[in-house]
């Protein structure tokens, strides 16, 4: 027992979840905003802007995440030189941001556009019918009902995103919890259940509240018809 | 609705403010609309009737195009009816629709509900918007319910607020697809007591119906629609009275037997 208890003196662990955390807040929010783009798209009445969506949405969902970040690292930062901060650490940090949050959009988008489905032909038609056209009918009626009918759905992506962000190590942000848990590993080969243990408790600790939150929200925000 | 009520007199004095001429649809193989001609006049009354299936609620959606046409020609107060864009958008605002299935935004109160069009449509200023609003709601009888959610409201209020935010566009023209059909059948007369109102007042309006007694009170004009054609057009006496096609009969027959 004491064995492991030192394993927190010698490794800041907290320290490695609170950058999965960041990874996971700005991935989030930047996958919010592609994504609702991309299922505005998707729903739009221009052809070319539905096949770019689907055509998206097809190539990053069917990519593995550990080649997306792989090659914002490889390809993105070494290759071609692209760099998104003056700093190395702070550069590979925000290139995971951009690959996980690319990646991510493509489920926030088919989320979304789950949660269009919960809305009935008939609001669409309403909307149409008082003059509004096709973007202040999504903006005012189609996406705050979708939105509220895709709040699940919408939870699993963060849920697994937040799982996901551990695969930043293969974008070398080695700070993350799972690159810590391979140096602490390396070191203390006597404690590799327990390390393991410890960070898919931790883990589960931060994702369990988004599941009871989301399902709540789910229910308290469900449009009544 | 400043229009004066018009005496009923035939479309022929004036430009008809809805016009459709050879207009045809098909839905796959079904040839839903064959060859339509219809004028309405300004402050007419027209009720469409027909069996099921006869094609009247896709010409009643055509003429705000929820449903495209395959050929000929829609106007709206000389206005071709625009394909798509903005332009479409804005001669939408002049046509009002009123649905079978309400269709008011769900995620927003009553009186939102027929706020929306004038401030998000028409630029109208939030507080002119909410007057016009309460004055329109008081008008159908639904004012005391403006706070709530079209969910707490019977199908019946639901109906009557429908009407409302469409009046609150200001239209020249209102189209009405069935308005009663899914009201439970206490609640029917008071969406028609409403309809009958707005006729008198000289609103022009279009009415897909199931309900013979509203065509004689407040039609112009009773259109008798089988197998996606015109069959028939009268003034409501005369066609209720002395139907001339054996369809309309054997059609006024089954619905008028009881």
């Amino acid at each position: 027992m004491e064995n492991y208890l030192s394993l927190f003196q010698t490794y800041d662990v907290p320290a490695a979840f609170w950058v999965n955390i960041q990874l996971s807040f700005w991935a989030a929010i930047f996958a919010l905003v592609i994504g609702t783009v991309l299922a505005l798209f998707r729903i739009s009445p221009i052809p070319s802007l539905q096949l770019f969506g689907a055509a998206y949405v097809n190539i990053f969902r069917n990519t593995p995440l550990t080649i997306i970040l792989a090659f914002g690292f490889l390809g993105l930062f070494s290759v071609m030189q692209i760099s998104l901060a003056s700093d190395l650490t702070v550069s590979l940090f925000r290139i995971a941001i951009v690959g996980l949050a690319l990646y991510h959009a493509a489920f926030v988008c088919e989320a979304i556009r789950s949660g269009v489905n919960t809305v009935p032909l008939g609001q669409a038609e309403a909307a149409r019918a008082i003059g509004l056209s096709f973007l202040p009918a999504a903006r005012l009626i189609i996406l705050p009902q979708a939105f509220r009918g895709a709040i699940a759905p919408l939870g699993n992506v963060l849920i697994a995103l937040i799982k996901n962000s551990t695969v930043a190590a293969a974008g070398s942000v080695a700070t993350e919890s799972s690159g810590l848990m391979k140096t602490m590993i390396e070191f203390r080969s006597d404690l590799v259940v327990p390390i393991f243990l410890t960070f898919a408790l931790g883990f589960v600790i931060l994702v369990i509240p988004i599941g009871l939150l989301t399902t709540w929200a789910s229910r308290r925000l469900a449009v009544a018809r | 609705m400043t229009s004066e009520p018009q005496p009923t007199s035939p479309a022929s004095s004036a430009r008809p403010l809805v016009s459709l001429k050879n207009v045809n649809k098909h839905f796959g193989d079904l040839h839903v609309l064959r060859n339509i001609n219809l004028d309405v006049a300004r402050g007419e009354v027209v009720v469409v009737i027909g069996p099921s299936g006869s094609g009247k609620s896709t010409l009643c959606r055509a003429i705000n195009r929820l449903e495209t046409i395959d050929d000929g020609e829609i106007t709206i107060d000389g206005k071709v009816l625009p394909a798509e864009g903005k332009a479409l958008a804005k001669l939408r605002a002049d046509v009002g629709m009123v649905f079978q299935s309400f269709n008011l935004f769900a995620h927003k109160s009553i009186l939102e509900n027929v706020t929306l069009g004038p401030i998000k449509v028409k630029g109208m200023k939030g507080g002119a918007a909410k007057d016009l609003a309460m004055s329109l709601l008081k008008r159908v009888g639904v004012d005391n319910q403006a706070q709530k959610l079209p969910a707490q409201l019977s199908g019946g209020q639901q109906q009557r607020v429908a009407i409302a935010r469409a009046l609150a566009m200001q239209p020249k023209v209102m189209l009405f697809d069935e308005p009663t059909s899914a009201l439970d059948p206490e609640m029917i007369n008071e969406v028609l007591d409403a309809m009958v109102a707005l006729a008198k007042e000289g609103m022009t309006m279009i009415v897909v119906t199931h309900e013979m007694g509203f065509a004689r009170r407040a039609a112009d004009r009773v259109i008798f629609m089988a197998d996606g054609q015109i069959m028939e057009q009268a003034t409501p006496e005369e066609f209720f009275t002395n139907p001339r096609s054996d369809r309309a009969k054997d059609f006024l027959g089954k619905i008028l037997s009881h």
